[in-house]
């Protein structure tokens, strides 16, 4: 038992790699089917005693594994996670497993190849977040490509070979720029402390002047921005999510783009916190961000394709997400990771909601559909959760992570949040006609007239993720607990000081009912962040 | 048995109903059981009405009349900097608490519902989708009751949004009509720009003072922690406000009320006239410690107010259908209320809005008694002479009328004069108030009446096949109706005691106290011998046009017809919004359409632009790779073998030319040797 727990990260990653070779074996697809489901529900399984063993007040990595791999060029194989990657990779493990539930019934060809490269995928996706060496993290980046490409090569709609070339193409030339950057780490580290190291904690300590650092986030910026998508680099998504079969959008959207956004949390910002915090940067980044909010929500007002509409509204969300991250201050990166999670679960499910549908009846487009409700009762009620939980009804998950980011947004600057909460409004427009489209009105379209409500492994694949929206929703303060820390170093990192006047103002935490008491006089809020960003806002009106 | 401690039972009896309806309520329906399904729904509602009155019997004993209930701590945000640089906390609890405002609207909210629910088994008995309705009606009180319950701005905020949901399902209810579902969207997503302008809000409260809770809020403004008229005053006033603009459709965000009358009708009652509506107007008091330190908000909200009060009324004067009407009305009575808040007397604001509740939902469901009659007939131009034909009907209706109108001693009277008394007494241009108010009470007059005489009184102008289908209400729908009725009459006379109890909540408010009307003297009954008398004249007046004189009220609209013509299209705003916002290039549809565009030709562009570059570049580096570089390299070989030429010829293998040439060589290399 101890040895598992001690290694429980290699366990939970190279488990499902064992698949990839069983699912090869079995002769009749109905087998492969079974094996495939079964073996990554007990993935799932297996990652959760991390949930009873993670600790939350502990500083740092936990679980780490570290063992010499290539010590020539000083590459490790370096494990570890903290809280944010602990979140990620539990969705990781559910999506993955209900990713390949789902597609039971979708995928008739080639099944054995399919199931290989979803297990083949789940490595390389918890790979990437659970690495802490460049080396290995750059492996498991780019072996991830592989087995999506082929999914959608393969297993995809009428453009599937555009999409999948698009989509490896973007991500390459991203992470080609990105490696750029890792190797300016890796060789001012030699410089510096004279031995080369791929660590990602020992780089931490690499002392760069403002301007190199400015060059080094950029180049982690074009490749994590294209992985997020961050306007203007977000055109491969559409294309990828519409001609990816439903289990392929779900990851992609679920796990994949978080991909990018985790790289701005674990490299980009605490690596180059200067060239991350530098003014221009953070112009540059927040209005990307902005933009992506509104110009999302507004190009998926004007979506006939179902799943098109769903992808743009992914450019929305995750608009917040960069936001947040950019806001650099603890509400606005912990409500991003929450985010995360949230577009994982509600984004994950509105994909195999049009999956359900496009499996019956073959068309995503919008106007083929239109009053499903009344044949179509529980998989109605369902869409109008999920749909709630997607435009950030209260209650639901993703108010929380909203709200938060955006708090975290106007504290850095009122104006950020002032704009960004357009998104809220333009979020339930696009949406709400949506669901009106194909939901309510008559039943005119008589090949929609004898479509079959959900059956039981359909009510299973979306049950988990309405459940966790839920929680998310009511009970979100373990979530925040467990990333106090590690978001706390981030913001350290990128802004000294932030937690400076913690000591003084404690008090104002214990008794907010007397926070005159916490007035502190002009001067001493001079050089502070907020002061400084609320006169830049006063500024911008 | 302590109601105060289980306080949070109260939203949660409802929502227990709507949580069995999504689980047993289809099989129920199918197994027509749909008193069963009546009965738990309008039970538990009844329920929480029990118990929240056991819970303000308790609360009147309590410590300050303040009780506060946190069950957990629910939105558990990280540190953030106030704006005065200090380190605070972003948290907000789940927590309930009681004091003499949410008293006041829980009882209201809980008894006018329950009274709602039960009529609502009558009307909606021959409807498909029972079970559905009495769901999302039982999950509207859960959240209504968390809205007015919350003990924080971030979890009434919870309970704000959900009403919008259910207002939304409960609009689009009949989802196969595009324009209920039309309505339900339109709704929403209007009520969505206050609530981004309230989230705004929050912040700024937030970051102020560094806590969201009611209690700790209030006391931190009424103790200087803000400044007077100062800039973060205005704001956090000025957001919250223009949040309460879209839930209680005010200028500019009122344009989804009246479309919302596609709802079933009990609906219009009970979320677009009684509760959810007045939830604006209920944050702004809750909120009153703030907007009294926002001078120049307060007038806003006055003039706001005002400003809907007669423009709404102007509207309701010529409309046709009876619910537009009403809900016209609606929006006006609504005005009304935030004239009173904008001039500081939060408390007739919220007596207005039980006394509203009262005769507007009996009002409503009284129509929806005629429509039931009438088959479903929504057209006033189609009734008529329905007195006698439905006579319970009319005489509930009748003291609603009478109420609305503002004739003492009914419930409207009171509120209704004690905000005009209030707004002429206001500093700030308190005699334009007082004035718009007082037309507009003369309007709500006529127009009530007009509704009267023409669905009641005169000639029947109702269809023939519908003529001998007309029947008076089950007693499920008639008995509500006439508890409200009683409330309607008496619904005013505890204006006093009902002042003294929400004192402690409004402390400090510089309003005029009704005590006071003696030492005021004469002016105050000269105002309410005016407001008596125009609400006389406007009945008459309607008498007059639509029962006396018919032909006048058409030469009237014959002589005005531009006028005429702009109350009936309501001012065209609608048409303006749709054209700017929804349709047009502002917003909206041609801006999303032009941006989709954008996106594929420009920017994917790019990408595919990128693509074929690289493409191109590549068949030119094919040409120019075969062509050049190999090129150069066949060039070489193609010189070699020219160079190479002569010597080829030499070499051609046969040995007697090598001895030839040996012999050649030796008779060269002697004859230079021996030179």
């Amino acid at each position: 038992m101890d040895f598992f727990r001690e290694h429980i990260l290699s366990f939970t990653l190279f488990y499902p790699l064992v698949g990839v070779v069983l699912v090869l074996l079995p002769k009749k697809d109905e087998h492969v089917r079974w094996l495939a489901n079964i073996w990554s529900f007990a993935g799932f399984l297996l990652s959760l005693p991390l949930v009873f063993w993670f600790d939350k007040n502990a500083d740092g990595m936990q679980f780490q594994e570290r063992v010499n791999w290539i010590p020539s060029i000083g590459a490790t194989y370096h494990l570890g996670i903290d809280g944010i990657s602990f979140l990620l990779i539990m969705l990781t493990t559910l999506l993955g497993f209900i990713s390949i539930l789902c597609s039971w019934s979708a995928i008739t060809t080639r099944v054995k190849e399919y199931y290989a490269f979803f297990l083949l995928l789940q490595v390389g996706m918890l790979g990437v977040f659970m690495s802490l060496d460049f080396f290995l993290f750059y492996v498991f980046w780019e072996v991830m490509l592989v087995p999506m490409y082929f999914i959608i090569g393969i297993w995809g709609g009428p453009r599937k070979l555009y999409a999948a070339i698009k989509f490896f193409l973007y991500t390459l030339v991203g992470s080609v720029l990105m490696l750029l950057s890792i190797l300016t780490l890796y060789y001012a580290y030699h410089t510096q402390f004279g031995q080369y190291t791929f660590d990602i904690i020992d780089l931490l300590r690499v002392n760069l002047p403002r301007h190199t650092q400015i060059w080094i986030f950029l180049g982690f910026f074009v490749g994590f921005a294209i992985k997020v998508p961050m306007f203007p680099f977000h055109t491969w998504l559409p294309d990828a999510h519409v001609e990816a079969p439903t289990a392929g959008s779900v990851i992609l959207a679920g796990v994949l783009l978080k991909m990018g956004t985790y790289g701005f949390m674990r490299f980009a910002l605490p690596l180059a916190p200067l060239g991350a915090s530098d003014d221009r940067i953070v112009k540059l980044m927040v209005t990307l961000s902005l933009i992506g909010i509104v110009y999302g929500a507004l190009v998926s007002l004007m979506q006939k394709d179902w799943k098109k509409l769903v992808a743009y509204s992914s450019v929305s969300h995750l608009g917040f997400c960069t936001l947040g991250i950019f806001a650099m201050n603890p509400n606005g990166l912990a409500g991003s990771l929450v985010q995360q999670i949230n577009h994982g679960i509600s984004t994950g499910a509105l994909f195999l909601i049009v999956g359900i549908v496009y499996e019956r009846r073959h068309t995503r487009e919008i106007s083929e559909y239109g009053g499903l409700s009344s044949i179509m009762p529980i998989y109605a009620t369902l869409f109008m959760i999920v749909t709630m939980s997607s435009i950030g009804v209260p209650a639901l998950n993703g108010f929380i992570g909203e709200f938060t980011i955006l708090q975290g947004a106007f504290e850095a600057n009122h104006l950020w949040a002032g704009i960004a909460v357009s998104g809220v409004v333009l979020g339930a427009a696009y949406m709400l006609w949506l669901y009106q489209r194909t939901m309510f009105g008559p039943l005119s379209n008589p090949k929609n007239q004898s479509l079959k409500d959900l059956n039981v492994r359909e009510l299973a694949v979306l049950l988990p993720l309405i459940a966790w929206a839920f929680w998310i929703g009511l009970y979100p303060k373990p979530y925040f607990d467990i990333l106090e820390k590690p978001v706390a170093k981030i913001v350290e990192r990128v802004h000294p000081g932030y937690y400076a006047k913690a000591a003084a103002a404690e008090h104002a935490t214990m008794e907010p009912q007397h926070p005159a008491q916490v007035a502190s006089p002009p001067d001493a809020s001079a050089e502070d962040h907020t002061a400084h960003a609320a006169a830049e806002a006063g500024a911008a009106k | 048995m302590d109601f105060l401690n289980l306080i949070w039972l109260i939203p949660l009896y409802p929502l227990a109903g709507s949580v069995l309806m999504l689980f047993i309520g289809r099989k129920l329906e199918h197994g027509h059981k749909n008193n069963v399904i009546g009965t738990i729904c309008a039970g538990l509602v009844g329920v929480a009405f029990v118990h929240a009155i056991g819970a303000v019997v308790q609360l009147v004993s309590a410590p300050g009349h303040f009780f506060e209930k946190p069950l957990y701590t629910w939105v558990a945000g990280l540190q953030f900097h106030m704006a005065n640089g200090a380190l605070s906390r972003f948290t907000a609890d789940f927590g309930y608490m009681l004091d003499p405002l949410s008293a006041v609207m829980v009882l209201v909210v809980t008894g006018v519902g329950f009274l709602i629910h039960v009529y609502s088994i009558g009307y909606m008995a021959h409807d498909h989708g029972f079970y559905r309705f009495f769901g999302y009606l039982n999950l509207f009180m859960f959240n209504m009751l968390t809205l007015v319950l919350a003990s924080n701005y971030v979890l009434m905020f919870v309970g704000w949004e959900g009403v919008g949901l259910c207002s939304y399902l409960l609009i689009g209810f009949y989802f196969q009509k595009k324009s209920a579902t039309d309505a339900g969207k339109k709704a929403f997503v209007v009520n969505r720009i206050g609530d981004a302008a309230f989230i705004i809000g929050m912040f700024y409260i937030f970051a102020t003072f560094g806590t969201v809770n009611f209690h700790h809020v209030t006391e931190a403004a009424r103790n200087g922690d803000l400044g007077y008229g100062s800039f973060v005053a205005t704001m956090i006033t000025m957001m919250l406000f223009i949040g309460a603009t879209g839930k209680s459709a005010q200028i500019p965000l009122y344009v989804w009320l009246p479309d919302a009358m596609e709802g079933p009708t009990p609906v219009s009652a009970l979320i677009h006239a009684a509760t959810m509506v007045t939830a604006g107007v209920y944050m702004v008091a809750r909120s009153n410690a703030l907007f009294q330190l926002a001078p120049d908000t307060m007038h806003v909200v006055a003039a706001i107010g005002a400003a809907t009060a007669i423009f709404a009324a102007s509207i309701g004067l010529v409309q046709t259908d009876i619910k537009r009407v009403l809900a016209y009305s609606t929006v006006s009575q609504l005005g009304y209320m935030f004239l009173a808040c904008g001039v500081g007397a939060f408390w007739v604001g919220i007596f207005h809005v039980q006394t509203h509740a009262f005769f507007k939902a009996l009002l409503f469901l009284g129509s929806g008694s005629v429509i039931h009659a009438l088959s479903g007939e929504q057209d006033m131009r189609k009734m008529g002479a329905l007195a006698n034909k439905i006579p319970w009907t009319f005489r509930f209706m009748a003291a609603a009328w009478i109420a609305i109108a503002g004739i003492p001693p009914l419930a409207g009277f009171f509120s209704k004069d004690e905000i005009l008394w209030q707004a002429f007494n206001n500093e700030w241009n308190g005699k334009i108030l007082w004035l718009v108010g007082f037309i507009t009470a003369g309007m709500t007059a006529f127009y009530m009446s007009r509704l009267m005489f023409l669905t009641f009184f005169g000639k029947s102008r109702v269809d023939h096949e519908v003529e001998h289908h007309i029947h008076e209400s089950p007693m499920v729908m008639l008995a509500p109706l006439g508890v409200l009725a009683v409330l309607s009459v008496v619904g005013g006379w505890w204006k006093s005691p009902l002042e003294h109890w929400l004192e402690p909540v409004f402390e400090h408010v510089k309003s005029v106290p009704a005590t006071a009307v003696e030492a005021a003297g004469s002016m105050e009954y000269v105002l309410m011998g005016l407001s008596i008398g125009v609400a006389l004249a406007g009945i008459f007046l309607a008498r007059y046009f639509f029962l006396s004189n018919p032909a006048a009220s058409e030469r009237l609209a014959a002589n005005w017809p531009g006028l005429h013509r702009l109350l009936l299209n309501k001012y065209y705003v609608d048409e303006v919004y749709s054209a700017v916002f929804v349709d047009g290039p502002v917003m909206g549809k041609q801006l999303g359409s032009a941006l989709s565009a954008f996106d594929a030709t420009v920017v994917d562009g790019g990408v595919n632009g990128a693509g074929w570059f690289a493409r191109g570049t590549s068949s030119i580096s094919i040409l120019w790779d075969s062509w050049i570089v190999d090129g150069a390299v066949r060039a070489v070989g193609f010189v070699t073998k020219l160079l190479s030429f002569p010597m080829r010829m030499i070499q051609t293998g046969f040995v007697q030319n090598y001895a030839l040439a040996i012999v050649g060589g030796v008779l060269l290399l002697g004859y230079y040797l021996l030179k």
